[in-house]
């Protein structure tokens, strides 16, 4: 029971400082910083989900979450309203997260990370080349944020909250998930394929279903990216941006709730506030990776927890040491 | 091939589990060779042979996990051939593996209890708690009573030992309530006394439950079986009851080499 109460009083204090952050954070800069660690941690618990769950790792992510941005963006430039871009760029990320599974679940390990790969290149290559319709590197501007029941999103600090509402709704989609029987599914699949093939579990359909539902919550998070920087170019959907979702997910800590959201914000901190002191963040970015995966090679949520618990059990061992020898005593 | 050519004439009812003309070549090597074999319901047979006669890839071949180049499989008296390995679990076929196949992140619990989820329309459901499934984690209890291991329920898979983990391999067979049920080596690895344990338990499974078994140890295997299948270089070389297989002198030869 303590630790549930423990784990309630955790989670209430994060969601209260998520809640009244502008407030104690006035410089607007920083309330944006906010908004891009949320963001990418929306993505990054996409990533997680065939990452960690379903053992599948995908190098293609960037792929999709340009898909649903460059969609929304050039709906929107077109003269389309928010609501129908958007609904728009989610069915488009969900028919092309079909496509890719169709194609990338032939395979598992290097042979899926390969296949997704080429996908998320492939999609790089037509907003990069297909200057027609993506104008190229000059990218797509998106001309304002929408209105939410009768919110501007347009501030920074709304924004934030509207981030925050979306971020909040994929946390508890996630922690539903990862205890439902179809979270058990996925992750049997995971650790035993041939097993749950034997037990009657149709494993390509539930890896199927995973990357749907990774797939959504990538564009959503899409969306949210396109209406943060108003802006979205072919980098968006670079291996690099691909490579970095990976990375937010496993240094903060594959198949767990919190590491992704704690990867996003490593990432996020590291290029742009690092990066104002520190002109060579890359290779700072690179060294924290390298330490982290040192010393935690399951990630830093699941690695603190680990050394946290080793240093809790030697001091609770210490003085049942001390009164066994006691006793010993005549 | 119908449904009908494995059932027997008359009124007598079709073997549970029946194979017909079943061959497999890995490459150039037969590793089954026109195998026939018809196993009553209710039965228990044992399939004995050496090393490499094949008797795992039969296995793989009645559960689907492999396909077989020519030949047919019948289930109940319906031809299962082409049914995917996963819907054979579904109409009633169970296995368990010579090389123990579980879930090792999990609890001994969480294991039995995606055995029964594999069976259950709850496994696509994203939305509740399983561990508040209570009649899956009940029924998962009650599998892990009969091998005896209710008492280790919620311990890690990791911090069993390797006899408790071969009847965990049981229990979530047992737990999806087969009409037939293949086991691998089930007393493979363990001790005397565990040994003992399992063959009780084994004895203990109700009649309306077909059991095939592989296994090298002839002391509990032979006390258990009612029928015996000699297999060696993937073909069916003695066949029939208890006594007669173990007088015959081509056991004798396979096993004894000369």
């Amino acid at each position: 029971m303590r630790r549930i109460t423990l784990r309630s009083v955790a989670i209430t204090v994060a969601v209260l400082l998520l809640a009244t952050l502008p407030l104690w954070i006035a410089n607007t800069y920083y309330v944006n910083i906010a908004s891009q660690i949320l963001l990418f941690a929306v993505l990054a618990l996409a990533l997680n989900v065939l990452v960690g769950y379903g053992g599948l790792v995908s190098l293609g992510h960037a792929g999709l979450f340009a898909i649903a941005g460059y969609t929304a963006a050039l709906l929107l430039e077109a003269g389309h309203g928010h609501l129908f871009s958007d609904l728009a760029a989610i069915v488009a990320v969900l028919i092309a997260s079909a496509v890719f599974a169709v194609l990338a679940l032939r395979a598992t390990g290097i042979g899926f990370l390969m296949i997704t790969l080429a996908l998320g290149q492939i999609v790089w290559g037509l907003a990069y080349r297909w200057a027609g319709l993506t104008h190229g590197d000059n990218g797509v501007n998106v001309s304002g944020r929408p209105t939410v029941l009768g919110v501007s999103l347009a501030g920074a600090i709304p924004f934030y909250f509207a981030t925050l509402v979306v971020f909040l709704v994929a946390v508890a989609a996630m922690a539903l998930f990862v205890r439902s029987p179809f979270g058990a599914s996925l992750r049997g699949t995971r650790d035993q394929p041939r097993r749950m093939n034997a037990l009657g579990y149709n494993v390509w359909l539930i890896r199927f279903v995973a990357f749907l539902f990774s797939g959504f919550w990538t564009g959503v998070a899409g969306l949210l990216f396109i209406y943060y920087n108003q802006f979205i170019s072919p980098q968006v959907a670079a291996l690099q941006s691909s490579a970095e979702a990976l990375l937010m997910v496993i240094s903060g800590g594959s198949a767990t709730l919190l590491g992704p959201i704690v990867g996003a914000a490593i990432v996020v901190i590291m290029k742009n506030v690092v990066s104002a002191y520190v002109e060579r963040w890359n290779m700072a970015l690179g060294i924290i990776f390298v330490l982290i995966i040192t010393f935690m090679p399951e990630g830093l949520v699941p690695g603190s927890v680990r050394l946290w618990k080793a240093a809790w059990q030697r001091i609770r061992r210490r003085p049942a040491t001390t009164a066994a020898l006691e006793e010993q005593r005549p | 091939m119908t449904a009908s050519a494995a059932a027997p004439a008359g009124d007598a009812p079709p073997p549970a589990l029946a194979v017909r003309g079943l061959t497999k070549s890995f490459g150039g090597l037969r590793v089954t060779e026109d195998v026939n074999l018809a196993v009553a319901p209710g039965e228990r047979r044992l399939i004995i042979g050496p090393n490499g006669a094949g008797k795992t890839t039969l296995f793989n071949l009645i559960t689907g996990e492999i396909a077989p180049d020519t030949g047919a499989i019948f289930f109940n008296g319906a031809d299962i051939t082409r049914v995917p390995s996963r819907q054979r679990a579904h109409l009633g076929l169970a296995r368990t593996y010579q090389i123990i196949t579980l879930f090792a992140r999990d609890t001994i619990l969480r294991n039995v209890t995606l055995a029964l989820l594999g069976l259950s329309p709850l496994r696509w459901n994203p939305f509740v708690d399983l561990d508040r499934q209570h009649h899956l984690t009940d029924a998962a209890r009650a599998a892990l009573a009969r091998v005896g291991l209710e008492h280790l329920a919620g311990r890690p898979l990791a911090q069993t030992s390797y006899g408790e983990r071969r009847r965990v391999e049981i229990a979530m067979a047992l737990a999806q309530n087969p009409k037939v049920l293949l086991l691998d080596e089930p007393f493979a690895g363990l001790s005397v006394d565990e040994r003992r344990d399992v063959a009780t338990l084994l004895r203990a499974i109700p009649r309306d439950v077909t059991i095939v078994m592989i296994e090298h140890d002839m002391d509990v295997a032979l006390e258990f079986a009612e029928r015996i299948t000699l297999l060696h270089f993937g073909e069916v070389i003695v066949e029939g009851s208890r006594a007669e297989v173990v007088a015959d002198p081509r056991t004798r030869e396979v096993y004894l080499g000369h």
